[in-house]
């Protein structure tokens, strides 16, 4: 057997691909969180609870109608960015003129709302999801297991994030989307319908977190606290990457994953409270964040 | 420009000698309240409300007077809820050096955890700040001094000063009240100081409360503290009275609670998060019943608080009142 700093390499690597799945989770969160906050001003607390909604449809889908992983995978996120949608127009849209903290209050009431009725229907006990059978099993690559379902999530997530980061940066709605962002009076003068655009961005970023909360339903149990206790790690990895940029999101989101994997190799008993640790120390360092660009 | 968090408190107006009459009016009513209730309900119920209702007080400083949501208050008033319980059982401290013990941990973490939040504005604040508790969430479910799951019970009350019997329910009720009463006066001679001032100046206009000298961070930094110090002393007299320390004290829900209490109440009002915690507390006792449904209500509250009803019970009633 192979030792790595006197670790097993096997274990190392597991650790490591442990990391860059969770690394997925925070980059696809952090990505949402970041394109509707360039939109709506809003930090979305339920985003943790869309990611549950996310899983939990999966779920019903596999359970009452039978539709497998496949289909769950693009009709979860639709059912759920549809919920989205409901939620800025019956909410969201009032607050817009207020102060930004009041969308953080709103959105946490959402969260406790949707994780509450969750918790009365589902208990608080995880449910299983078998992983698709395309995707079962794994290989051997020699010095460690691969799980196929583990590398088809960080190859989907890889493809995700970088799919909105190329639709946001390089297309032209998403050249309306950042003109948008920085003066939405001048957008609607040139006959774009801004408030349109701003539904459709929040719908978007919840679908994103519905579609993240499918992709982890085999790997995680489907539980209804599952989204509370990401959303806080993933407020931390906002933090340290600052929501100016995409791409800085996508990057600080796997990296955080990878640097919580090792730690969980070397020093397991912080491995929960890493992310937290560099994001004190990035404040102390680099106030703005990573990639922030002012506050 | 966006309108700031307590926009609606300036417009009340009213002389401040109007005001200040109907402060004390209130405040009297509300001593005369606190001192007759005992006979007409629980005791304890009431010992947990003011224990709950200085920790909202305590968290409206921040928010209320200088604009900062700390979303993560539970890590003060747990961590201190765990030093008084531990300092108490394991070290047979007397109770009001339990509650010295943990008011200064509170202190202390606040001082930390506030260095680092105030480096960044608005939303970040909050999310830095939520992190920070949630961190020290995860090192008090590891941690050998707060027992884990189990948390610190049968924490014993003890003799203040070594005379009184805490285990006596009027005393202990007796020095609850005091606890309260002086957080709640320090807190209002805080708000109406010259730092006072200075700290809703922040609130209103942070670059111009710059460019008029006054060092900002330092202002916020001592304002964290004091909040972070007197949810600290909510949190040790509270693990005292209750005669228990848990994880439900430092977990974000917590933290969750007292911005609700706060909210419910008004922002920004002196009474509002009195008033909110009583509320709030009696409503989960009256759901105990139906579980987690308490979860969705709470949520619920928060919706219709944000779109609704952002003045809070006491700020809707002094907007009439001014009327």
């Amino acid at each position: 057997m192979h030792e790595i700093f006197g670790i097993p390499s096997m274990a190392l690597f597991g650790q490591l691909l442990i990391g860059l799945i969770n690394g997925s989770f925070y980059a696809l969160l952090s990505l949402g969180l970041a394109v509707i906050f360039g939109m709506l001003n809003i930090i979305n607390f339920s985003h943790g609870a869309q990611y549950m909604m996310g899983a939990f449809a999966a779920y019903l889908l596999l359970k009452y109608t039978g539709l497998s992983y496949w289909p769950a995978l693009i009709v979860a996120p639709i059912l759920v960015g549809i919920t989205g949608v409901i939620v800025e127009r019956l909410f969201l849209q009032w607050i817009y003129k207020l102060d930004h903290l009041y969308g953080l209050l709103l959105t946490f009431g959402l969260a406790l709302i949707i994780e509450g009725i969750a918790r009365n229907e589902f208990g608080s006990a995880g449910l299983p999801y078998v992983v698709p059978d395309a995707l079962q099993g794994g290989h051997n690559l020699g010095f460690m297991f691969l799980p196929n379902y583990r590398a088809w999530v960080i190859g989907v997530s890889l493809v995700v994030c970088f799919g909105t980061w190329f639709v946001i940066e390089r297309t032209r709605l998403g050249a309306y989307l950042r003109a948008a962002t920085e003066n939405p009076t001048l957008v609607r003068a040139f006959g774009i319908n801004v408030p349109l655009m701003i539904t459709l961005t929040y719908g978007f970023g919840v679908a994103l977190a519905a579609f993240a909360g499918v992709m982890a339903a085999p790997i995680y149990n489907v539980s209804p606290q599952m989204g509370s206790e990401l959303i806080i790690v993933v407020f931390a990895v906002v933090v340290i990457g600052g929501m100016g940029s995409i791409l800085g999101a996508i990057v600080t989101g796997f990296g955080l994953g990878i640097v919580e994997g090792l730690t969980k190799v070397f020093f397991p008993e912080a491995s929960n409270t890493v992310i937290f640790v560099i994001m004190a120390i990035v404040l102390l360092v680099r106030p703005a964040g990573l990639f922030g660009r002012g506050t | 420009m966006d309108k700031p968090l307590n926009a609606h408190v300036n417009t009340l107006g009213g002389s401040p000698a109007l005001r200040r009459n109907g402060e004390t009016i209130a405040f009297a009513v509300m001593v005369v309240i606190l001192i007759v209730a005992p006979f007409f309900t629980y005791p304890l119920f009431l010992m947990e409300v003011m224990c709950f209702a200085l920790f909202a007080c305590a968290f409206n400083l921040l928010i209320g007077y200088v604009g900062l949501l700390s979303f993560g208050h539970a890590l003060y008033f747990g961590w201190a809820s765990y030093l008084s319980a531990y300092s108490a059982k394991a070290w047979g401290f007397p109770p009001e050096l339990a509650i010295l013990t943990g008011t200064l941990t509170a202190a202390v973490c606040g001082l930390i955890a506030g260095s680092l939040a105030i480096r960044r504005q608005g939303i970040y604040f909050a999310m830095i700040t939520l992190a920070l508790a949630q961190m020290m969430f995860f090192v008090a479910l590891r941690a050998k001094l707060t027992g884990g799951e189990d948390g610190i019970q049968a924490v014993p009350r003890g003799y203040l000063f070594g005379l009184i019997d805490l285990h006596d329910q009027t005393a202990m009720y007796i020095l609850v009240l005091v606890i309260f009463l002086g957080g709640f006066l320090l807190i209002h001679r805080i708000i109406h100081s010259p730092f006072g001032e200075v700290l809703k100046a922040i609130r209103e206009n942070e670059p111009r409360a710059i460019s008029l000298g006054f060092k900002v961070d330092r202002y916020k930094l001592i304002a964290f503290v004091l909040s972070a110090t007197l949810a600290g002393l909510a949190g040790s007299t509270k693990a005292i009275v209750l005669q228990l320390a848990s994880l439900t004290d430092v977990n974000w829900p917590m933290s969750g609670e007292v911005v609700l209490m706060t909210l419910v109440g008004g922002l920004g009002t002196i009474f509002g998060p009195v008033v909110g915690s009583f509320v709030i507390l009696t409503m989960q006792y009256k759901l105990a019943s139906v579980g987690e449904w308490v979860l969705v209500i709470q949520g619920a509250i928060f919706v219709a608080c944000v779109l609704l009803f952002r003045r809070g019970i006491v700020g809707e009633i002094a907007a009439r009142l001014k009327r």
